[in-house]
Order: structure tokens, then C-alpha cells, then sequence
């Protein structure tokens, strides 16, 4: 009996020799147990070893191995061959970065912004370890918990037409990063992190349209900490004008 | 929108079709939502002009009020109402997502919060419905 089998439409592009990227497309076993990512693993292994791609844990976990799956951002270790049956599949790198080669995109203008919006905790001054540690209620840790889930898949990115059409967006992960920080109640980081968010490539320059947090994996909101960091910026605009002596937090 | 990044040789910089907002079923109907802005914004400077008229005279409102009664307007009021109520609809759903309201220690499910924007939007509704059909 013959294997069925699925195509996979992939995107090639190998730098100094495309002008632009191609496709190519490659039938592997369907398997309803299989991934997209697995039906990468075996065009690599059986097919095409020069099949370039990013993954690691297979698990959804450090996302990694995030492409754009039928045109939407998905994590390939966690789509399903079966729920794109009975194809094709189309395979490309995610959208709105730079492609290095085949489906593998620069993370350099990610991890700049990552780092400016500085996603750790900032401590005025350090209280002593025979202090103990910092405790938080429930209701602090709910305050930010859905953000501190981002993987830095950046699907949400290749999900925003705003960092498409105006790369200079500090972007959905890194703002929602920022929020996870400047919610977190042993932080006190907010005006080392204010200036960034508040400039005109930062939260203004969402227009709300939400995809980013249609196609987070973990669940997480970014639009929603877009916007809480618009009303943030807001309040502490308006205290600046009604209370200049002070009234900024 | 700001200006494009520095490009590194070697790499290939996607470009976004003018189409990008078909991609997605979500980016159509931001782009509606966008595009009601535009009626809401004409209805606006038909009510500034109204009120101009107003200061002109009894006549001169009246003719103006006239003329917004035509086949063409109509269907424009038509349009701008539809947009209008599109618009209204989906930012109170939205709501739920920007604003966190906490009573105490408690914070109140977005579900509340969004019927809470509908139930305001009703009641001022019906006031102003009130005021105009009964009062005047």
C-alpha cells in the first residue's frame, strides 16, 4: 500500500545567490501525528540537507521554530500536518524580518529592542538578603503574571502590519515585556523604561489592530499592554501638567 | 510611520503588498474600523456647518436642513450610522481589554466591564431619545 503523502510548499533563499526568495515544494509522509516541523526534520534528513531552519526544544517552549504556516505566524512544533490536510502547506520565514536564509529570520532588531526596554527588575537600592525576599500578594502577581509568559517567538511581530510597514516599532513582545516589568510590584524601573515606550515609535504608534495577540501561543495579550501603557503614559502626562512639582509616579 | 530601517547586505528585506490588509480577516476589519473614522469625520463638519447655520438665521438653517434631506444624503446618514454604531461596538468590546477596573482587592471580569460601556451607552441613548422626542 502506498504512504500518503503531503506537499510542503517551502520558501528557499540562499544570500548572494537569490536576488529574491523562490519555492520549492517537497512531498513528505503524512503522518497525523506529525508536526510541520517534523515534516521539516525529514526533508532535511531524507531530502535536502541545506534546508535551513531554526528549532530546539520541540515543545513550545523556546520559541524558536515559529514560521509563517498558510500565511499565518505559528509555532511549527505545535502545527499540525493533520489540521492542514490535505494541503498543500505553505512554509515560509516569518514575516515582516529580514531573511538570513531559507526560513530563518534575523532576531537582531528584536533583541535591540528587547534590551532597551529593559526587561528585568530595577531596584532603586537593593535591601540586604537577611531582609528576606520581596513578597507579593496574589493580586500583584496577577497584575502581570499573562505577560511574564512570553517566549520571544516573535510571532506577534511577524503578526503586526505596524512593525511591517514601520520597522522602527519597539513592537508587541518587547512593550508587553516592558508592562510585565513596570507591573511587577518589586520593580521600580517605570521612568528608566518611560522614555522608550513613550517616544513616537513606541506604544503611539499602535493603531489597536490586535493580531499580535490573536497568534501569542502562551496566551499572552500584547494589545492589552499596549494600550494599558497608552493609559499609563496618559495619566502621567496629565499629573505632569496638573502637578509639574511632583505628580508623576 | 517612521522611516525604514538601515538594510544589511546579504539579507532580504520583505516588502508588504499595498494588499496586506486581505491577508487577515482581523486586518479587514481593523481597516473598516479605520475607514468609519472618515463618515464620522464628514458627519462632524455637517454638524459644524449646521451650527453655523444656526447663527445665520432661522432661514438659512432651515434651507441647509433642506438640503440634508436629499436622496444622496440620506444615503450617507444611512452609511455613517451603520459605521458609527460598527465603530462604537467594537471599541466598548475592546474595553474589557484596556481598562482594568478593581473593586478592592477584586478585579472585575472584562466581560462586566464592556456590558457595563453598552448598558452607559444605552442609557444616555435613551436620554437623549427622550429629550428630543418628548421635551421638544
Amino acid at each position: 500500500m502506498t504512504e500518503e503523502t503531503i506537499t510542503l510548499e517551502v520558501t528557499r533563499y540562499r544570500p548572494g545567490h537569490d536576488r529574491e526568495p523562490r519555492t520549492e515544494s517537497f512531498s513528505v509522509p503524512y503522518r497525523k501525528d506529525w508536526v510541520v516541523l517534523d515534516a521539516l526534520n525529514h526533508i532535511k534528513d531524507r531530502v535536502d540537507g541545506s534546508l535551513t531552519y531554526r528549532w530546539s526544544c520541540r515543545m513550545g517552549v523556546c520559541g524558536s521554530c515559529g514560521m509563517m504556516v498558510n500565511g499565518v505566524p505559528k509555532l511549527t512544533c505545535s502545527a499540525f500536518l493533520r489540521d492542514y490536510h490535505p494541503g498543500p502547506i505553505r512554509v515560509e520565514p516569518l514575516a515582516n524580518f529580514p531573511v538570513i536564509r531559507d526560513l530563518v529570520v534575523s532576531l537582531d532588531d528584536f533583541m535591540e529592542k528587547l534590551r532597551r526596554v529593559k526587561p528585568w527588575l530595577i531596584r532603586t537600592v537593593e535591601k540586604p538578603v537577611s531582609e528576606g525576599e520581596y513578597r507579593q500578594t496574589p493580586a500583584q502577581l496577577d497584575d502581570y503574571k499573562q505577560f511574564s509568559m512570553c517566549i520571544n517567538c516573535m510571532l506577534c511581530y511577524a503578526a503586526c502590519p505596524v512593525y511591517g510597514l514601520a520597522p522602527a516599532f519597539v513592537g508587541p513582545a518587547a512593550i508587553a515585556l516592558a508592562y510585565r516589568y513596570n507591573m511587577d510590584s518589586r520593580d521600580e524601573g517605570y521612568r528608566l523604561r518611560e522614555p522608550i515606550l513613550s517616544e513616537s515609535v513606541g506604544v503611539w504608534e499602535c493603531t489597536f489592530v490586535g493580531e499580535c495577540s490573536v497568534v501569542c501561543p502562551k496566551g499572552v495579550d500584547p494589545a492589552a499592554a499596549i494600550q494599558r501603557s497608552k493609559v499609563a503614559g496618559a495619566k502621567d502626562w496629565a499629573m505632569s501638567m496638573l502637578m509639574p512639582w511632583g505628580g508623576r509616579r | 510611520m517612521s522611516e525604514a530601517r538601515p538594510q544589511r547586505p546579504g539579507l532580504y528585506y520583505p516588502k508588504m503588498p499595498l494588499t496586506w490588509w486581505l491577508a487577515r480577516p482581523g486586518y479587514v476589519r481593523f481597516m473598516i474600523r479605520e475607514l468609519t473614522s472618515v463618515f464620522i469625520a464628514i458627519f462632524l463638519v455637517e454638524l459644524l456647518v449646521l451650527v453655523h447655520k444656526v447663527g445665520q438665521g432661522p432661514q438659512a438653517y432651515a434651507d441647509t436642513a433642506a438640503r440634508l434631506q436629499s436622496p444622496g444624503w440620506m444615503v450617507f446618514h444611512v452609511v455613517a450610522l451603520a459605521f458609527a454604531l460598527y465603530h462604537t461596538i467594537t471599541w466598548f468590546k475592546l474595553t474589557g481589554v484596556v481598562q482594568v477596573v478593581r473593586l478592592g482587592d477584586h478585579k472585575v471580569p472584562p466581560a462586566l466591564v464592556v456590558a457595563g460601556t453598552f448598558v452607559a451607552w444605552g442609557v444616555v441613548s435613551l436620554f437623549i431619545l427622550y429629550w428630543l422626542l418628548v421635551r421638544s
